[in-house]
C-alpha cells in the first residue's frame, strides 16, 4: 500500500510544483492521474521513487518511509517499484533481452550484471514475460530496431521482472497511435490484475483513462482537485482540472485507425521520434563518433 | 538588415553597415598582427642564410636520394618499438581516461571538488605535447621505450577524457533514470545506461588518438624516449642524409597505413 | 505420471563479433600482439627505481618555478612562439585555399589534383618536428624556420579538410550554377564557398591554438619558440626554470584555447 502525505516539491524559490498532495493507493488498486501540463503529474510520480527529491512530506510504501532512506536502502526500495516511461527509456544499443534483464539490476552484483550472468530463474522469468507481452520473437534484436508499441512492451516486461509491489507509469501511450495505445493500456491493466499490482498511471488522454481505470485523480497546479470514479468526470470537473474548453470534443471517438491489422510502426509521426538526429561527434574536422540520438532531450525534467 | 532604404529606393548589400565595418576591422587587425609577427620574426632571421636556401635544399635533396636501402634491416626493431609506443601508450591512456572521464562529467561526478580536480588533470595533460612530456620523463627515469609510452599516455589521457566527458554529459538522461528506477547501483547505471550510449564515440576517439600517436611516436626518439626517432637523430647528426631519407620513407609508409586503418574503423562505426 | 520437465531456455548475450572464426582470430591476434609487444620492451627497472627517487627532488624543483633568472630568454621564447603561431596560421589559411581547391577532384584537373594531394600527404604525415628539421637546414635556425614549418602543417591540415568539403558539396547546387552559364570561378565563389565557409573558419581558429601548442615544441630542433629555452634548461638540470617554462606553456595554451573558443562561438 502506498501512502503519500502532504507531499510538497518546490524548485529553488519559485512556486511549488506540488502543494501538499495527499493520496492513498491500496494493494492491487490502479489509479489514473490526469491534469494539464505543469500540474505536477510527472513530478509526483518521480517523487515516489525519489528520482526527484521531495521538498517535504512523506511517501510510505508498505510501511517504509521512502524520503528518509539512505542510498543502499533506497535502492532496495526502488526494486519494489517498477517504472514505465513515456519515451520507453530502453537502452537502444542493447538487445530486448538485456533490456528486460536490466530490471533485475537491483538484485544482482556489479560483475554479474556486467558479464550478463543472471540466474537461470531470472532468465526463465524474463522469457515468460516476453511471451506474456507478446515480444518473444524479438529477443535478440537491438531495442532501437523496434516500433514504439513494441518498445513499450519491453518496458513493461522490464518493470514486471522486478516483481514489484507497485507500478509507476509515466504517460505510457503519449507517443503511440490510438490503436496501439489501447493495446498497451489493456496489457498494463491485465498484468496488474494478474499479479495484484497497484499502479499509478500518469496519463493525458482522459478518455483512454476513463475507459480502463476505475479511479481517476485530477491534479491541477500541484493540488488534487478530483478523486473518484471516471463516471463522475463531468464537463464542470474537467473545466476545473484543465480550464475552460469545449469538452464535447473529448467524447468524439478516435476509432478511425488505419485499416491494416498489423500494428505497423504503431507510432504517431512525431518528428524527433521517428527520425534519428544524426548527432555526429567531430574532432579537428574528423568524425570520430556519434552521440546517442538526442531526440528525447526535450521534456526531461521541466514538468 | 541587408536592405537599406535610400532616396526611396531599396538597396541590397550582403551585409549591413555594422557587419561591413566589423569585417574591415577584423581584416585590418589580422593584417596588423601578421605584420607585427613577421617583422619580429624577420628581426631574428639571418637573411643571408635564407638567400642561400635554394642551394641548401638542392644540396640536401642530392644527398638524400637514393635512400640507403641497405640500412633497412637495422630499422625494423626501432620501427616495431615506435608502433608499440603508440599502441601501448594509447591503451594505457584509454584505461586511465575512463575513470577520469566519469569524475569529470557533470552528471556522473561524485562531488564538485573531485570534478575540478579531474578537469585540472585533463587540462594539464592536454596542454603539454607528447614530446615535451617525453623530455620530462626521460629526465626522470632515463631514456628508453618506457619513457615514450608514458609520454604518449600523458598527452593522450587529456585528449581522450575531454572528448569522452563531453559525450557523457550529452547522453539521454531518461535511460539513466530508468536504470536508477530498478534499484541499480551507480556503477551499474554507468555500465548499462551510459557506456552503451558513448560506445561509438569511445571507439572513434581512441582509434583517432592512436593514429595521432603513431605520428608523435616517430619523433620521441629525438629526446631519447625510444622509437625510430633515435635513429633519425643519429643519422642527421652524422649528416647521413641518405639514411635519413630511408627513415623518412618508412615513417611515411607507417603513417599512411595507420591513417587508413583509423579511417576505416571510424567509418565502420559512424 | 511425472510431468514433462519444461525445456530450459538458456540465454547468453550476443557476442561483439558474430562470426566465431573472426572472433577467435581477433582475440588471438590481440593477445599475441600484447605478448610480443610487452616482451620486446626492455625496461631497466633498476634505473627506473633510481629515477623515481631522484624524481622526488626534481618535482619539488618543478614546483618552485624560477621565472626570474632566465626571464629574458623566456620572454623571447614566448614572443617567438606567439609570432610564429599567428603568422603561420594566417599564411597557412591563405595558402590552403589554392591547395584545397587543387586537391578537390570535382573542381581540379588530374595533374594538379595529384600534385596537391601529394603535398598534402607529405605535410600531414610527418610530425612538425621533422618538417622543422628541413626548414632549419633551408633557412637556418630561428623562428623563420618555425613559421614555415607551422605554415606547411597548417596547409596540410586545412587543405585536406577544404578539399573534402569541396568534394562533398551538394552537386545539385553546382549544377544549378552551371545551368545559369556561370564560369568556373563564379561557381566556386557562389556555389562552393557559402557551403564550406562557416566550418572552415572554425577550423582555422582551432588551428591557431594548435599552432601555438606546436610552436612550443619545434624549438627543440632549433626552429624558434619557447621549446629551445626548455631544452636548454633541462639539459642544464635547471629544473626550476624548466618548471617555470612548463607553467607558462600550460597557461598560454589555455588562454589560446579560451580565446579560440570565444572567437568560434562569436562567429556562429
Amino acid at each position: 500500500m502506498l501512502e503519500i502525505r502532504q507531499l510538497v516539491k518546490r524548485y529553488g524559490r519559485g512556486e511549488p510544483v506540488l502543494r501538499g498532495v495527499d493520496l492513498t493507493i491500496a494493494d492491487g488498486q490502479v489509479l489514473a492521474l490526469i491534469g494539464p501540463s505543469g500540474a505536477g503529474k510527472s513530478t509526483l510520480i518521480r517523487c515516489i521513487n525519489r528520482l526527484v527529491e521531495p521538498t517535504s512530506g512523506d511517501v510510505v510504501l508498505n510501511g517504509v518511509s521512502i524520503p528518509s532512506l539512505r542510498p543502499q536502502a533506497l535502492r532496495n526500495a526502488r526494486r519494489r517499484m517498477g517504472m514505465i516511461f513515456q519515451e520507453y527509456a530502453l537502452i537502444d544499443r542493447l538487445t530486448v533481452m538485456e533490456n528486460v534483464l536490466s530490471g533485475q539490476l537491483g538484485y544482482v552484483g556489479f560483475w554479474r550484471s556486467w558479464l550478463r550472468r543472471f540466474p537461470q530463474e531470472t532468465i526463465d522469468h524474463a522469457f515468460e514475460l516476453l511471451d506474456r507481452v507478446g515480444i518473444a520473437e524479438h529477443v535478440d534484436k537491438r531495442a532501437d530496431q523496434l516500433s514504439g508499441g513494441q518498445r513499450q512492451r519491453v518496458g513493461i516486461a522490464r518493470a514486471l521482472l522486478q516483481n514489484p509491489d507497485i507500478l509507476l507509469i509515466d504517460e505510457p501511450t503519449s507517443g503511440l497511435d490510438p490503436k496501439t495505445s489501447r493495446q498497451i493500456m489493456r496489457l498494463i491493466m491485465e498484468v496488474a490484475a494478474e499479479r495484484g499490482l497497484a499502479a499509478i498511471i500518469n496519463i493525458h488522454d482522459v478518455q483512454l483513462a476513463s475507459l480502463f481505470v476505475r479511479r481517476i485523480v485530477g491534479l491541477r497546479n500541484g493540488d488534487v482537485v478530483f478523486d473518484g470514479d471516471p463516471r463522475a468526470l463531468e464537463d464542470s470537473v474537467l473545466t476545473e482540472i484543465y480550464g475552460e474548453e469545449d469538452w464535447s470534443q473529448t467524447s468524439s471517438s478516435e476509432d478511425g485507425d488505419a485499416g491494416d491489422g498489423d500494428a505497423g510502426d504503431g507510432r504517431r509521426a512525431r518528428g524527433s521520434m521517428t527520425q534519428r538526429v544524426p548527432g555526429q561527434v567531430e574532432v579537428e574536422g574528423v568524425t570520430v563518433g556519434r552521440h546517442h540520438d538526442a531526440s528525447s532531450k526535450a521534456d526531461q525534467h521541466g514538468r | 538588415m541587408p536592405v537599406n532604404v535610400i532616396d526611396g529606393r531599396r538597396e541590397w548589400r550582403l551585409r549591413d553597415r555594422r557587419g561591413t565595418l566589423l569585417r574591415w576591422l577584423g581584416t585590418f587587425a589580422a593584417v596588423l598582427l601578421f605584420g607585427i609577427s613577421m617583422q619580429y620574426i624577420s628581426s631574428l632571421t639571418i637573411w643571408e642564410f635564407v638567400a642561400d636556401s635554394g642551394r641548401q635544399i638542392g644540396d640536401l635533396f642530392g644527398r638524400m636520394f637514393p635512400p640507403q636501402w641497405s640500412y633497412a634491416p637495422r630499422l625494423w626493431g626501432p620501427l616495431w618499438d615506435t608502433v608499440n609506443i603508440a599502441t601501448i601508450g594509447t591503451l594505457v591512456a584509454v584505461i586511465v581516461a575512463v575513470p577520469i572521464t566519469f569524475l569529470a562529467a557533470r552528471n556522473t561526478t561524485p562531488h564538485a571538488v573531485v570534478r575540478l580536480a579531474a578537469l585540472l588533470v585533463i587540462v594539464v595533460s592536454r596542454s603539454v605535447n607528447s614530446l615535451i612530456w617525453a623530455l620530462i620523463i626521460v629526465a626522470l627515469i632515463g631514456p628508453g621505450v618506457l619513457s615514450g609510452i608514458i609520454a604518449i599516455s600523458l598527452r593522450a589521457v587529456g585528449f581522450i577524457s575531454k572528448l569522452l566527458y563531453e559525450a557523457v554529459e550529452e547522453i539521454n538522461q531518461e535511460q539513466v533514470e530508468a536504470m536508477l528506477a530498478t534499484g541499480a547501483s551507480k556503477l551499474q547505471v554507468i555500465a548499462y545506461a551510459i557506456l552503451p550510449q558513448i560506445r561509438p564515440t569511445f571507439v572513434g576517439v581512441s582509434v583517432f588518438r592512436w593514429d595521432i600517436n603513431i605520428r608523435e611516436a616517430t619523433v620521441l626518439g629525438l629526446v631519447g624516449a625510444g622509437g625510430i626517432g633515435f635513429q633519425l637523430n643519429s643519422a642527421i647528426n652524422l649528416l647521413l642524409w641518405d639514411r635519413a631519407s630511408l627513415i623518412f620513407a618508412m615513417i611515411l609508409v607507417l603513417v599512411v597505413l595507420s591513417e587508413a586503418i583509423s579511417a576505416r574503423i571510424r567509418q565502420a562505426i559512424t | 505420471m511425472a510431468a514433462e520437465p519444461t525445456p530450459v531456455r538458456r540465454w547468453s548475450p550476443p557476442p561483439l563479433i558474430g562470426n566465431p572464426v573472426l572472433r577467435w582470430l581477433a582475440l588471438l591476434g590481440v593477445v599475441a600482439y600484447l605478448v610480443l609487444a610487452t616482451g620486446s620492451i626492455e625496461i631497466n627497472w633498476v634505473r627506473v627505481a633510481r629515477g623515481l627517487e631522484r624524481s622526488q627532488r626534481l618535482i619539488s624543483e618543478f614546483l618552485r618555478p624560477d621565472f626570474v633568472s632566465r626571464w629574458s630568454h623566456i620572454q623571447r621564447g614566448i614572443l617567438e612562439s606567439l609570432a610564429m603561431a599567428v603568422s603561420s596560421t594566417l599564411i597557412g589559411t591563405l595558402l590552403c585555399i589554392p591547395f584545397g581547391l587543387g586537391a578537390a577532384r570535382n573542381v581540379s584537373t588530374p595533374v594538379v589534383y595529384m600534385l596537391c594531394r601529394v603535398v598534402i600527404v607529405l605535410a600531414r604525415s610527418f610530425q612538425e618536428v621533422i618538417i622543422a628539421i628541413f626548414f632549419v637546414v633551408m633557412v637556418g635556425f630561428g623562428p623563420l624556420a618555425g613559421m614555415l614549418t607551422l605554415s606547411l602543417a597548417t596547409v596540410g591540415f586545412l587543405a585536406k579538410l577544404l578539399a573534402e568539403a569541396i568534394e562533398n558539396t551538394d552537386p545539385t547546387q553546382i549544377e544549378a550554377m552551371r545551368a545559369t552559364g556561370a564560369n568556373w570561378l563564379q561557381i566556386i565563389v557562389y556555389g562552393v564557398v557559402p557551403q564550406v565557409f562557416p566550418r572552415f573558419v572554425g577550423l582555422a581558429v582551432y588551428r591557431l591554438d594548435q599552432n601555438f601548442r606546436n610552436s612550443a615544441v619545434i624549438g627543440i630542433v632549433g626552429a624558434g619558440g619557447i621549446g629551445a629555452v626548455l631544452t636548454t634548461a633541462m639539459s642544464r638540470y635547471d629544473y626550476s626554470v624548466a618548471g617555470a617554462i612548463l607553467m607558462t606553456i600550460v597557461l598560454l595554451v589555455l588562454l589560446a584555447e579560451y580565446a579560440s573558443g570565444i572567437i568560434r562561438a562569436r562567429l556562429q
